[in-house]
């Protein structure tokens, strides 16, 4: 991703840097509720509409016979300066489309991986899809009321995870517990990336 | 990265036909933009404040100029719009290749994450919140 002739008419520069994060785990544990947690503004919706063939739609009288599919993202934006806004996207379901993950996790700081212990499973393929891409993450456990409390070095050793990944608690519902976390992550994220300088990455 | 890449290697579910006909009549069939690629969270400024008597363009094309009066990601444009991202893409393509809007593309560094006064910055930011 860099500037493009025709992305980059005189001015451009005045305008802010994009980064992202991305929300990831599995269904109801918290994604959406989270994005709109920290967002400045009610969480928003955009759709991905996908066909089946993968080479586009090419006339209209097609249309009807082509399957498609809409693939929805919640995500939420918070302006950091003049300079800098973050976008928070929640992940669509993480059994398919994983095309879709490809593109938001092009060029991601690193991801929350939100996990409900009484479906530790559930997080499984959001863990495999950002150890596999490299992309520093942070397990985010949601307390819902009737779980079971378990404690963090628990959820450390049944996720399997490699001994560095933060794994926190919170409340995907208050915006100072997923502020807290978003926070986890990237200092997470700066730790990674200064230990990937050092190896020489 | 348009939406359309490599998906044929997955088994989408059937979605009826009805969603797709608006979309693809908003970019009278076009499936890509003209220029660039536009990154989800690429941010679009509006050059002008009135588009005036450009032709070619349509209803939807003006909705984007009026709203980036104030910076938005291309994410948010589609939001707005209630148009599929890959829609929204064609018609911010139009709008580029005539100079009507200006895109900032998102920062990437070679190794993949931005440098620690990046960081620094949102952790600060957010803190403050
Ligand atoms: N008790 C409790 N409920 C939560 C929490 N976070 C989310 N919920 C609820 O769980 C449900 C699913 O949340 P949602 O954000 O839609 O999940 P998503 O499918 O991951 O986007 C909603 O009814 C939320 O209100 C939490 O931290 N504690
Ligand atoms: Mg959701």
């Amino acid at each position: 991703m860099d500037y493009g002739p025709s992305e980059r008419p005189a001015g451009a520069a005045s305008l802010p840097t994009a980064i992202k994060i991305l929300i990831a785990g599995g269904f109801g544990v918290g994604k959406t509720t989270m994005v709109g947690a920290v967002s400045e503004t009610r969480p928003l919706r955009t759709e991905e509409v996908l066909t089946e063939t993968g080479v586009g739609i090419d006339d209209l009288s097609g249309v009807e016979e082509k399957r498609t599919t809409t693939v929805a993202m919640d995500f939420g934006r918070i302006t950091i300066s003049d300079d800098l806004v973050l976008y928070v996207f929640g992940t669509p379901g993480q059994d398919r489309f994983w095309f879709v993950w490809d593109e938001l996790a092009l060029g991601a700081i690193g991801a929350v991986v939100l996990a409900d212990t009484r479906r530790l499973a559930d997080c499984f393929p959001s863990i495999d899809y950002f150890e596999g891409r490299g992309t520093p993450f942070v397990v985010a456990v949601n307390c819902f009321e009737g779980a079971t409390q378990f404690r963090l070095d628990e959820v450390q050793t049944a996720l399997n995870l490699d001994p560095g990944v933060p794994v926190v608690l919170c409340d995907a519902r208050r915006r100072e517990s997923s502020k807290e976390v978003l926070i986890t992550l990237l200092e997470h994220a700066m730790k990674t990336r200064e230990a990937r300088r050092r190896a020489g990455g | 990265m348009t939406g359309q890449g490599d998906s044929a290697e997955h088994e989408w579910v059937d979605d009826h036909a009805g969603p797709v006909v608006r979309p693809y009549a908003v970019t009278r069939g076009r499936a890509r933009p003209v220029t660039g690629t536009f990154d989800l969270i690429s941010l679009v400024m509006a050059t002008r404040t009135d588009v005036g008597s450009e032709s070619g363009l349509g209803p939807e094309h003006m909705a984007i100029v009026g709203l980036c009066q104030r910076m938005q990601s291309v994410a948010e444009v589609a939001a707005h719009l209630d148009l599929p991202v890959g829609t929204v893409r064609v018609l911010l393509g139009d709008l580029v290749a005539r100079s009507l809007v200006q895109v900032r593309e998102p920062r990437a560094t070679p190794a993949g994450l931005p440098d620690d006064s990046v960081f620094e910055a949102v952790i600060n930011g957010l803190r403050a919140l």
